[in-house]
C-alpha cells in the first residue's frame, strides 16, 4: 500500500493488511502527532488498512514563533 | 473504535480522555472545550470585539471558525512575513477562509508597513529568526488591535504550545516567566487583552477539527523553523505522552490550578511608552523598534534632548550605555513573550 508522508512530501510503499498503528510503528511515527487520512476521511489507530489502499500521514506539530 | 458519546464509528481517538468520537460528537466536544475555557477564564464577553491572529495554520483558522460559530464578533488579522511561497500560501488560505465565512480580514505586511521581512531580519538582526518573528507578531497584533479599536486579541495557542512553553521555562527555572504564563493576559498600559481559547485542546485535536470542518490550512511547516527549541520541547513531551497519556494536560492544567499561585510575579516593571512608536515598553525604545532599527541599519532617535546636550541617539559614547540598557531591560511578557528576551 502507498503511504504519503508530509513535511517533506514523499511516498513510501509498505505492507497492508494490518492496523494503522502497525504501519505507524514501522515508519517510526508517534500516533499522537499525526492525522491519518484514507479516501478523504480520518481513520483511527486500530483501523485496518489493506494492500492497494493509500493513506496520508499528516503531521500536526507546528513550532517556531509564538502566534 | 466507537464514539464514546453516541456509539457511531469513531474518526478520532483522544487518548488522554480515553475516548473516541465520531465527527459530529468531536465537533461538539471541541466547541465545548473552547466554551469552557472562555467561561472559566472570563476570556470574552458577548459584546466585545475580538481580533483573531490568523496565520493560515490549523490552530488559528480552527479558532476563528469556532469563535464565529459561537457567535462572537471575531475579525481576523493576517501578518505577511515575506517567507516566500510559504507566506504566499498562508495568505491565500487565510483570505479564502475569510471569504468562505464572509468574515472581515485585516492584512498587515511586514515589508510594506515596517520595511523588512522575516528572512532579512534573521540575516541582519541579532535575534534568531523565530524570536524576531514572534516579536513582530506580538507587536503588530497589539498595535493593530489598538488602532482598530478591538477589545481582545485571540491567538491559536493550543495545549501542546502552552505545555512546551511551561516545560522550557521550568527547565531553566525562569520563575518570573512561569508566573506570567496564563490563558488570559489582561489589558494594561497600552496592551490589549490577550486570550488563548484553544489552550485545553491538543494539536492533534485542532488539526482534526480543521480537517473535519473542511478548512484548507497550511500543512507545510515554516521553512525557517528547523531546530526550533519549542519543537524539541514538544518532541520530549510527546515521547512522555505516548506512554503516559494525559501527562501534558496534567502538567499544564496542574500548573494553572495549583502551581501558578506558588510563583510570585516579578513583572512589576513600570511601563512607559516607546520614544519612537508610542507602544508600551520598560526602556526608552521598545524591542520591536530596536530590532527594526538594527535590521534596517538605522539609529533610533530620542526626541527629547539629553542632559549632556546630545540628542540621545548618536555618538559612540552612548552605545555602551544603550547596550547596557538593553541587556538590563525587563520586557513585558504580555507583549513581547519569552523569545524576545
Amino acid at each position: 500500500m502507498k503511504v504519503r508522508l508530509r513535511n517533506p512530501d514523499r511516498e513510501v510503499d509498505v505492507a497492508g493488511g494490518r492496523a494503522v498503528r502497525d504501519v505507524l510503528a514501522e515508519l517510526g511515527v508517534n500516533p499522537d502527532t499525526v492525522l491519518v487520512i484514507r479516501a478523504g476521511e480520518l481513520v483511527t489507530r486500530e483501523t485496518r488498512v489493506d494492500d492497494g489502499e493509500e493513506i496520508e500521514i499528516r503531521p500536526v506539530i507546528s513550532g517556531g514563533a509564538e502566534r | 473504535m466507537r464514539c464514546t458519546r453516541c456509539g457511531a464509528p469513531a474518526v478520532i481517538e483522544v487518548r488522554r480522555h480515553n475516548a473516541g468520537y465520531c465527527r459530529a460528537c468531536f465537533e461538539h466536544v471541541f466547541r465545548g472545550q473552547v466554551e469552557r475555557a472562555i467561561a472559566k477564564w472570563h476570556m470574552l464577553d458577548a459584546d466585545e470585539r475580538v481580533l483573531v491572529a490568523v496565520s493560515g495554520g490549523k490552530d488559528s483558522l480552527a479558532l476563528w471558525d469556532t469563535l464565529l460559530d459561537l457567535g462572537f464578533a471575531a475579525d481576523g488579522l493576517y501578518l505577511g512575513l515575506g517567507i516566500g511561497s510559504y507566506s504566499d500560501r498562508s495568505a491565500e488560505v487565510t483570505r479564502a477562509f475569510a471569504a468562505s465565512r464572509n468574515a472581515t480580514l485585516h492584512v498587515v505586511d511586514l515589508a510594506e508597513d515596517y520595511g523588512f521581512d522575516i528572512p532579512t531580519a534573521g540575516r541582519k538582526g541579532s535575534r534568531s529568526t523565530c524570536a524576531v518573528c514572534g516579536l513582530s507578531k506580538r507587536y503588530v497584533f497589539n498595535r493593530a488591535a489598538l488602532d482598530r479599536g478591538y477589545d481582545v486579541i485571540a491567538t491559536g495557542h493550543n495545549l501542546d504550545d502552552e505545555a512546551a512553553t511551561l516545560l522550557g521555562n521550568t527547565l531553566r527555572w525562569q520563575t518570573e516567566y512561569i508566573a506570567r504564563q496564563s490563558p488570559v493576559l489582561p489589558a494594561k498600559d497600552g496592551m490589549v487583552k490577550k486570550v488563548k481559547p484553544l489552550f485545553r485542546l491538543s494539536e492533534l485535536e485542532t488539526a482534526a477539527y480543521a480537517f473535519l470542518r473542511g478548512i484548507d490550512y497550511v500543512v507545510e511547516e515554516c521553512p525557517l523553523v528547523a531546530g526550533n527549541t519549542q519543537l524539541r520541547y514538544k518532541d520530549a513531551m510527546n515521547a512522555i505522552e505516548s506512554t503516559s497519556p494525559g501527562t501534558k494536560s496534567q502538567f499544564l492544567f496542574g500548573y494553572l490550578d495549583r502551581g501558578r499561585a506558588l510563583f510570585t510575579a516579578a513583572d512589576d516593571a513600570e511601563l512607559t511608552t516607546c520614544a519612537s512608536c508610542g507602544q508600551p515598553t520598560t526602556g526608552r525604545f521598545c524591542a520591536f523598534c530596536r530590532a527594526q532599527a538594527q535590521i534596517l541599519g538605522r539609529r533610533l532617535v530620542t526626541p527629547e534632548p539629553q542632559r549632556d546636550g546630545s540628542d540621545g541617539a548618536g555618538g559612540r559614547g552612548n552605545e555602551r550605555q544603550e547596550a547596557e540598557e538593553l541587556a538590563d531591560e525587563v520586557l513585558p511578557a504580555e507583549l513581547y513573550g519569552v523569545e524576545a528576551r
